[in-house]
C-alpha cells in the first residue's frame, strides 16, 4: 500500500510525462464495480481491463448470463429483474460492493449515475464515486435550481418558470405568461424522459396531466418545468471534463438534433451548425458553469441553439453520456479512463489546446423498438440472429448483448451504439450506411429502417436539421422507405435470385429412386412480382452464375456468392455493390431488407399469378371493434368500464412499458363490449384490451 | 371394326397430349393420304370425335360451371393439376370414360371423362399420381369408374397418390353402385397405406362416405372458406338432433385443424395449397422401398449455432418456443409443420439435415408446458408411424412435465392414447436422435424417443432434468410432507443429467450450440442403420 501510495504521489506530481502508452499502466485502483448493466457496463469493464484495473458486474437476476456479467472478472446479483429491485437498490450495491473488496464504483449512465444519495454513500464508506461530487449532482439534478446556478454563472438560459404547479388552470397560466410553445415536464426527470410541449391551452392541461402524474409516479417530487419552447432549435451538447484541481477542458460538442419524444437517435460530433467562435463560447460558458459548482470529472452541458446559433442553457447531465463514442472518436480522448484517472486524485494529462477534432463520428442508436409506431415503441424479444457490421471499416460497436440475449421488458431496448469515424462527414455517413445494411439482428423488430431511412435524406445529408427533424420529413408517421426505381429493381432481382436459387435447389436430388428421369430444367422464367400491390413482369434466365432479368422491360443483371438463407445477401447489380438482408423465404413469400426497410415480396410463376387473378378477394377483417396493445408492457389505466358509450378517438386505455406511457384511442364509435384485462395485468403486443360493440 | 383397329395402331406411337392437339391433326392428315378414301372418311369421322371428346373433356361441366367454379373461388379440376404438377408432365388416363347409369335420365347426361381427371405426373421431377375430382361435372361426385385404377397404378409403380377432393358425395343417381365405388376406394387406401404416401387436398366439399378416403390417407390438407368435409351435413344434422350448426362450424377448415385434428393444415386458397403439397412431396420418399430423399443443401453439417445457448430459460418454469430451437437447427431454417394448430403441446414436421429428410417431434414448453395429453399422444404417435413407415429418421426434442393429469384426461382414456405414442416409438426401426433439452419427468421421459425404446443416439443438454417427477412432488411422497431441505437435495441429486448420463441413459451432454453438428454426424452414421422388429402379422396398437 505505501508502495503504491507513493507511486501515486509520483505520478500525480508529474503530469507531463504521461503518454498515451504509459497512462494505461498509471495505478488508480485495484477494483471497480460498475453499479449500472447493459452496453454502458461493457464499455467500463474495457476500459478498465486496458487500465489493469480488476472489474466487478452487478446484475439482476434475469440478467445473470448477460454480456457484462461474463466481461467482468466478478459478479453479483443483487435482485430481482425490476430495477428498483436490483439496479437501483443501494443497499445491495453497497454490499456488493464490501464483500468483493472494490475500491470505487463507475455508476455509467442512468440507475444511480446522478444520484446524490449514492455517491454520498459511497463517500460515507470510504469507496470513490467515479464521477462528479455529490454537491455539483444536487446542483445540476434539478431542472430550477441548475438554471439559476447558469444564469449567476453568466451562462445564457431560456425564459421560463418553475416549482410546483396547482393544478391545469396554473400551468395554463404560466405558459400563457411565457407565451407558446411552452414545454412542460418534470423538474426531477432526467434525459428527455415525460417532456412536452404544448402549443395551446388544451396541450398545456394534457402536459399537464401527463407531466405531474409520471413526476409523482417515476421521482416522487411534484415540481415541474414549464418554459419557452425554442422553434426551429438544434440540440448540441459541449462535453467537459474536469479534474479535482481546477483544470478543465471541453471535447468539442455533439449534435443530437435527431430526436424522437426528445430521446436522442443519431448524434453527430463535430456539428455542421458550429464556427469555431460559437464552439469557443460554448465550451467557456460550459466550463464556467461547470466550475461554479466545483464539478469534476466528465460531464454534457447540453444547449439548444436557435437559427441564428444563438444558444441557450438547457441542463448539465453530470454523468457519462450515452453519446460520448463520437466525442471519444473525434477527440481520442479515453472518457471512461480520463474519468476513472481524475476520481483517483491525477490531473489531466492534456491541455485544452491538446484536443483535436479529428474526422467526423456517427452514432446510430439502435433499439429494439417498433419504428412504424410513433417513430419506435418498444419491442421485446431473443436476438435469434446476431452479428455485428464489423468488417465495415472505422466502426465501433457498443453493445450489451450477444446472439441469443433477451431484450426483456424490465430495461432500455437498445441494442446498441452503431458508431462510425471517418476522415469526414460523407466518409462517416457512408460507413454508416455499410454498416446499417450488412448489420444482422433477427428476433426482435428494430429501427434499423428508421435510421437508413434519415441517412438517405436530402437534408440530413446537407446537415439541416433541428430536432423536430423526424416529425417534419415524416408527418404522418414513418412507414419505410421509399425505394427508387434502381432500388426496387434491386430488390426485385434480389427476391427472384432468392426464389429461383431455392427453387433449383429443391429439384436437385443427389438420391431419390426416381431419379433417372430428371425434370425438364426450363431455360428462362416468367414470374411476377408483387411489392406493395404493384405487379412487375419479370423473365429471368441464369447465364452462369448470372442472373439476368428483364423487369417490366428494363435489364438488370444480377451476381452474387450469398447462399439463399444467409442472412445478408450481397449483389452485384448492373455493377452497383447492393447489400441487401433475407429475412426469410416461404414459398412465394420472401422478405427481403433493402435500404434498411424490409419488403415483402411476392414471387410467382406466371402461371400461379394468372390463377389467383381468378380468386376472389377474401373480406379484410375489421379490426377497428378492438383495442389491442401496441407492445409488450403493463396495462397502467383504462379510462372505461364495460356498457360505457365511447366515441372514436376517445383514450381508453395508458399502456406503461419501459418507463413510458403511451395512450390507446378508440378506433369507432360504440359501447365497450367487454374488457379483457385490469389495470396492473401485463398485456403482450397486439393483445385485445377490451372490444367496443 | 377390326380393319379400323388395325389402321389405327398404324398411326404414330405418342402421346396425344392436349396441348400438341392442334398440330398433330394437320400432321396426320398428311399421313393418310395415300389411303383408300373410304377408310379415310371413317377414320377421319373417329379421329373427329377423339378432338370433340378431347375438347368437351377438357371443359368438364362447361363454361359456366368453371365460371360458377372461379366465382367461389375454387379453380378447376384440371387447373389444380397444372398447378400441382410439373410444366407439361401431366399424362392423362381415361379421359374417355363415362358413367353407364341410365335411370333418372342420367344416360341423357354424359360427360367425356365423367367427374373426376386422372393420371399421372411429376412433382420436382418425380413421379406421382393423381386424380383430381371435377365440381362442374355432377357437382364432382362419385361415380364407379372414379379413380381406383390409379391407385394400383401407383401401388405397383411406388409412387404417391395425391387426391384432389371437390366432391357433393355419391352420385345418388347411382345407387349402390356408386357405394361400392368408394369401398374400392377404401379398399385401396389402406392396402396402400404404409407402401406409398398418401396425401388428400380437400378444395371444395367432401361429405358422407367419402370422407373415408380422406381419413385413410397420410395427410390431409384443406383450403380456408372453400372446403369443408364432414359425415353429415348441417341440414341432417338440424333435423336428426336439431343442432343448428353452419357448414363452416361443422366442417370447415378451422374445426378440422383445430378442433378435431382431421385434418393436417389449411391453406390461403388453391393456389397456395397446391404449393405447399409440392414443398411437401418433397421431403417424401415415393414408397417404403425408396430411402428418404436427399436434396443439395449448403447449409453446412458443422454450423454452430450460438442462440441455442441461452433459448432454454434458466427458470425451469418459464416457457420457450420449441420451434425456435427446431429452426435455429435444421437446414436453411425450413420447417414443414404438420398439424400446427391441434394439440399445440406437441409440434411434428419435416425438416432437411444436410438435405436429407428428417421427421422431427418436439414438446411445445409454451403450451400446457409441453405435456403430454390425449391429443399430443395422438398426433405424435401417427406422425412417427409415418415416418417409420417411409424411412424418414426422427429426431425428437424432449422438454415434458410428464403426462396431463385429470378426470378429463382419464376419463378419455389417456392410458390408451398415450400407449399410442409409445408404442409408436418403441416399434420404430428408422434411426432415431433424441435431445433432452431440458424436462423429461416420469413416463414421458420413457415414451419421448428415449433410450430404452431403442433411441439411436441420446444426448441432454445441460440445462436438462432426468427425473421421475418434479422436486416438489417427489419430495412429498418420500418424506410424507414439506422438507425444504429434502427438496434442495431431490434438486441437487435429480434436477441435472448427471443420474442419466452415469447410467448410460444418455450418451453425452452436450453444448446446445453443437446440437447440429452432432445430429448431422449421427445420421451421417446411421444411414446403414439396420434394425427389424420380430415377424408378425401386424402389432396391435392400442386404438
Amino acid at each position: 500500500m505505501s508502495i503504491k501510495a507513493s507511486q501515486q504521489q509520483l505520478l500525480k506530481s508529474s503530469p507531463s510525462t504521461y503518454n498515451t502508452a504509459s497512462m494505461y499502466y498509471t495505478v488508480t485502483f485495484d477494483k471497480i464495480l460498475i453499479a449500472n448493466r447493459g452496453e454502458i457496463a461493457c464499455r467500463v469493464i474495457k476500459s478498465c481491463k486496458k487500465m489493469g484495473i480488476k472489474s466487478v458486474a452487478v446484475h439482476s437476476d434475469v440478467d445473470s448470463n448477460a454480456l457484462h456479467v461474463r466481461m467482468a472478472d466478478e459478479a453479483v446479483c443483487v435482485g430481482e429483474a425490476p430495477s428498483r429491485d436490483s439496479y437501483l437498490r443501494m443497499d445491495r450495491i453497497l454490499d456488493a460492493v464490501k464483500a468483493t473488496g472494490a475500491q470505487a464504483v463507475h455508476p455509467g449512465y442512468g440507475f444511480l449515475s446522478e444520484n446524490r444519495e449514492f455517491a454520498k454513500a459511497l463517500k460515507d464508506n470510504g469507496v470513490t464515486f467515479i464521477g462528479p461530487p455529490a454537491k455539483a449532482i444536487e446542483a445540476m439534478g434539478d431542472k430550477i435550481e441548475s438554471k439559476l446556478l447558469a444564469k449567476n454563472a453568466k451562462v445564457n438560459t431560456i425564459p421560463g418558470f418553475d416549482g410546483v404547479v396547482k393544478d391545469a388552470d396554473e400551468a395554463v397560466k404560466i405558459a400563457n405568461d411565457i407565451g407558446y410553445p411552452v414545454m412542460i415536464k418534470a423538474s426531477a426527470g432526467g434525459g428527455g424522459k415525460g417532456m412536452r410541449i404544448a402549443w395551446n391551452d388544451e396541450e398545456a392541461r394534457e402536459g399537464f396531466r401527463f407531466s405531474s402524474q409520471e413526476a409523482a409516479s417515476s421521482f416522487g417530487d411534484d415540481r415541474l418545468l414549464i418554459e419557452k419552447f425554442i422553434d426551429n432549435p438544434r440540440h448540441i451538447e459541449l462535453q467537459v471534463l474536469l479534474d479535482q484541481h481546477g483544470n478543465g477542458v471541453f471535447l468539442n460538442e455533439r449534435e443530437c438534433s435527431i430526436q424522437r419524444r426528445n430521446q436522442k437517435v443519431i448524434e453527430e460530433a463535430p456539428s455542421t451548425f458550429l464556427n469555431p467562435e460559437t464552439r469557443a463560447a460554448m465550451g467557456e460558458q460550459a466550463l464556467a458553469l461547470a466550475s461554479a459548482v466545483g464539478y469534476f470529472s466528465a460531464g454534457t452541458v447540453e444547449f439548444l441553439v436557435d437559427s441564428k446559433r444563438n444558444f441557450y442553457f438547457l441542463e448539465m447531465n453530470t454523468r457519462l453520456q450515452v453519446e460520448h463514442p463520437i466525442t471519444e472518436c473525434i477527440t481520442r480522448v479515453d472518457l471512461v479512463r480520463e474519468m476513472i484517472r481524475v476520481a483517483a486524485g491525477y490531473k489531466l494529462p492534456f491541455k485544452q489546446s491538446d484536443i483535436p477534432i479529428d474526422g467526423w463520428a456517427v452514432e446510430c442508436r439502435v433499439y429494439a423498438e417498433d419504428p412504424y409506431k410513433s417513430f419506435g415503441l418498444p419491442s421485446t424479444g431473443r436476438l435469434r440472429q446476431y452479428k455485428e457490421p464489423l468488417h465495415v471499416p472505422g466502426v465501433r460497436v457498443d453493445t450489451g448483448v450477444v446472439e441469443g440475449s433477451e431484450i426483456s421488458v424490465y430495461y432500455d431496448p437498445m441494442i446498441c451504439k452503431l458508431v462510425t469515424h471517418g476522415k469526414d462527414r460523407t466518409d462517416a455517413l457512408s460507413n454508416m450506411k455499410d454498416a446499417l445494411d450488412s448489420y444482422v439482428i433477427r428476433g426482435v423488430n428494430h429501427n434499423v429502417s428508421l435510421l437508413r431511412d434519415v441517412l438517405r435524406n436530402q437534408d440530413f445529408i446537407k446537415g439541416n436539421i433541428t430536432t423536430k427533424f423526424l416529425y417534419e420529413k415524416y408527418p404522418d408517421g414513418f412507414s419505410g422507405t421509399t425505394l427508387n426505381g434502381t432500388q426496387q429493381n434491386e430488390l426485385i432481382a434480389g427476391a427472384c435470385y432468392i426464389y429461383l436459387k431455392k427453387l433449383l435447389q429443391s429439384q436437385d436430388f443427389l438420391y431419390s429412386k426416381s431419379q433417372i428421369y430428371r425434370a425438364v430444367q426450363p431455360t428462362s422464367w416468367d414470374l411476377v412480382i408483387s411489392v406493395e400491390d404493384k405487379e412487375y413482369n419479370v423473365t429471368a434466365r441464369f447465364d452462369k452464375n448470372n442472373l439476368i432479368l428483364d423487369i417490366n422491360g428494363s435489364k438488370v443483371s444480377m451476381s452474387s456468392q450469398s447462399s439463399f438463407s444467409s442472412p445478408v445477401l450481397e449483389a452485384d447489380i448492373n455493377g452497383n455493390k447492393v447489400t441487401m438482408q433475407t429475412i426469410s423465404h416461404k414459398q412465394h413469400d420472401i422478405r427481403i431488407q433493402h435500404c434498411g426497410t424490409v419488403f415483402s415480396p411476392t414471387v410467382r410463376s406466371r402461371k400461379q399469378a394468372d390463377y389467383v387473378h381468378l380468386m376472389p378477394e377474401k373480406p379484410k377483417v375489421d379490426l377497428s371493434p378492438f383495442l389491442a396493445s401496441p407492445m409488450p408492457g403493463v396495462l397502467f389505466s383504462l379510462s372505461c368500464e364495460v356498457g360505457q358509450e365511447v366515441s372514436e378517438g376517445d383514450e381508453l386505455a395508458v399502456i406503461e412499458a419501459m418507463k413510458m406511457q403511451n395512450s390507446l384511442f378508440a378506433g369507432k364509435t360504440g359501447k365497450v363490449k367487454k374488457v379483457y384485462f385490469t389495470p396492473g395485468d401485463s398485456v403482450g403486443e397486439n393483445d385485445v384490451i377490451l372490444e367496443i360493440e | 371394326m377390326a380393319s379400323l383397329l388395325h389402321k389405327l395402331s398404324r398411326l404414330p406411337n405418342r402421346i396425344y397430349l392436349p396441348s400438341v392437339r392442334n398440330g398433330l391433326a394437320s400432321k396426320s392428315r398428311n399421313l393418310l393420304i395415300y389411303r383408300a378414301a373410304s377408310d379415310l372418311a371413317h377414320l377421319e369421322s373417329v379421329k373427329q370425335k377423339i378432338d370433340s371428346k378431347r375438347q368437351s373433356a377438357l371443359l368438364g361441366g362447361g363454361q359456366n360451371r368453371i365460371d360458377a367454379q372461379h366465382k367461389k373461388g375454387k379453380l378447376t379440376a384440371r387447373e389444380r393439376l397444372d398447378l400441382l404438377l410439373d410444366e407439361g408432365s401431366f399424362i392423362e388416363y381415361d379421359m374417355f370414360s363415362e358413367h353407364g347409369c341410365t335411370d333418372f335420365n342420367m344416360d341423357q347426361k354424359k360427360f367425356t371423362g365423367d367427374s373426376v381427371v386422372t393420371g399421372q405426373g411429376r412433382i420436382n421431377g418425380r413421379i406421382v399420381f393423381v386424380f383430381s375430382q371435377d365440381f362442374t361435372v355432377f357437382g364432382g361426385s362419385l361415380s364407379a369408374v372414379h379413380a381406383r385404377k390409379i391407385m394400383d397404378k401407383a401401388a405397383t409403380v411406388g409412387a404417391p397418390v395425391i387426391g384432389l377432393n371437390d366432391s357433393g358425395g355419391a352420385r345418388i343417381q347411382e345407387g349402390v353402385e356408386s357405394l361400392a365405388g368408394y369401398a374400392d376406394i377404401f379398399l385401396r387406401n389402406v392396402l396402400t397405406s404404409g407402401v406409398i404416401p398418401q396425401i388428400s387436398v380437400i378444395m371444395g366439399p367432401c361429405a358422407g362416405g367419402a370422407v373415408y378416403s380422406p381419413a385413410l390417407t397420410d395427410f390431409i390438407f384443406m383450403v380456408k372458406s372453400t372446403s369443408h368435409l364432414f359425415i353429415t351435413g348441417p341440414d341432417v344434422v338440424k333435423s336428426v338432433t336439431n343442432e343448428v350448426v353452419t357448414q363452416e362450424e361443422l366442417g370447415g377448415s378451422k374445426t378440422h385443424t383445430a378442433l378435431s385434428g382431421v385434418a393436417h393444415n389449411a391453406f390461403e386458397n388453391d393456389i397456395d395449397a397446391l404449393a405447399r403439397v409440392r414443398e411437401l412431396v418433397n421431403y417424401l420418399p415415393l414408397s417404403n422401398k425408396d430411402a428418404a430423399p436427399v436434396i443439395k443443401s449448403d447449409d453446412p453439417a458443422d454450423r454452430i449455432v450460438p442462440v441455442l445457448d441461452s433459448i432454454v430459460p434458466a427458470e425451469s418454469n418459464k416457457p420457450y418456443n420449441i420451434v425456435d430451437i427446431v429452426e435455429a437447427i435444421v437446414d436453411h431454417g425450413d420447417f414443414f409443420e404438420i398439424m400446427p394448430d391441434y394439440a399445440k403441446n406437441i409440434v411434428v414436421g419435416f425438416a432437411r439435415m444436410r438435405g436429407k429428410t428428417v421427421g422431427i417431434v418436439g414438446n411445445q414448453p409454451l403450451v400446457a408446458s409441453g405435456c403430454l395429453d390425449i391429443n399430443s399422444s395422438v398426433k405424435g404417435a401417427r406422425f412417427v408411424r409415418f415416418c417409420d413407415c417411409f424411412n424418414i429418421p426422427i429426431i425428437t426434442f424432449v422438454d415434458v412435465p410428464g403426462f396431463l393429469p385429470g378426470t378429463a384426461q382419464e376419463y378419455g382414456g389417456i392410458i390408451r392414447h398415450g400407449a399410442k405414442l409409445l408404442y409408436a416409438y418403441a416399434e420404430a426401426t428408422v434411426p432415431k436422435i433424441t435431445i433432452i433439452t431440458r424436462k423429461a419427468y416420469g413416463g414421458a421421459y420413457d415414451v419421448m424417443s428415449s433410450k430404452h425404446l431403442r433411441g439411436d443416439t441420446n444426448y441432454a443438454w445441460p440445462t436438462s432434468e432426468i427425473a421421475v417427477m418434479g422436486a416438489k412432488g417427489a419430495v412429498s411422497i418420500i418424506f410424507r410432507g414439506d422438507s425444504e431441505q429434502a427438496e434442495q437435495e431431490y434438486i441437487d441429486k435429480f434436477s441435472n443429467p448427471f443420474p442419466a448420463a452415469k447410467l448410460g441413459f444418455i450418451d453425452d451432454i452436450i453444448e446446445p450450440r453443437t446440437t447440429r453438428t452432432r445430429i448431422c454426424h449421427d445420421l451421417d452414421m446411421l444411414a446403414t442403420k439396420d434394425l427389424s422388429n420380430p415377424r408378425k402379422k401386424h402389432g396391435n396398437i392400442p386404438l
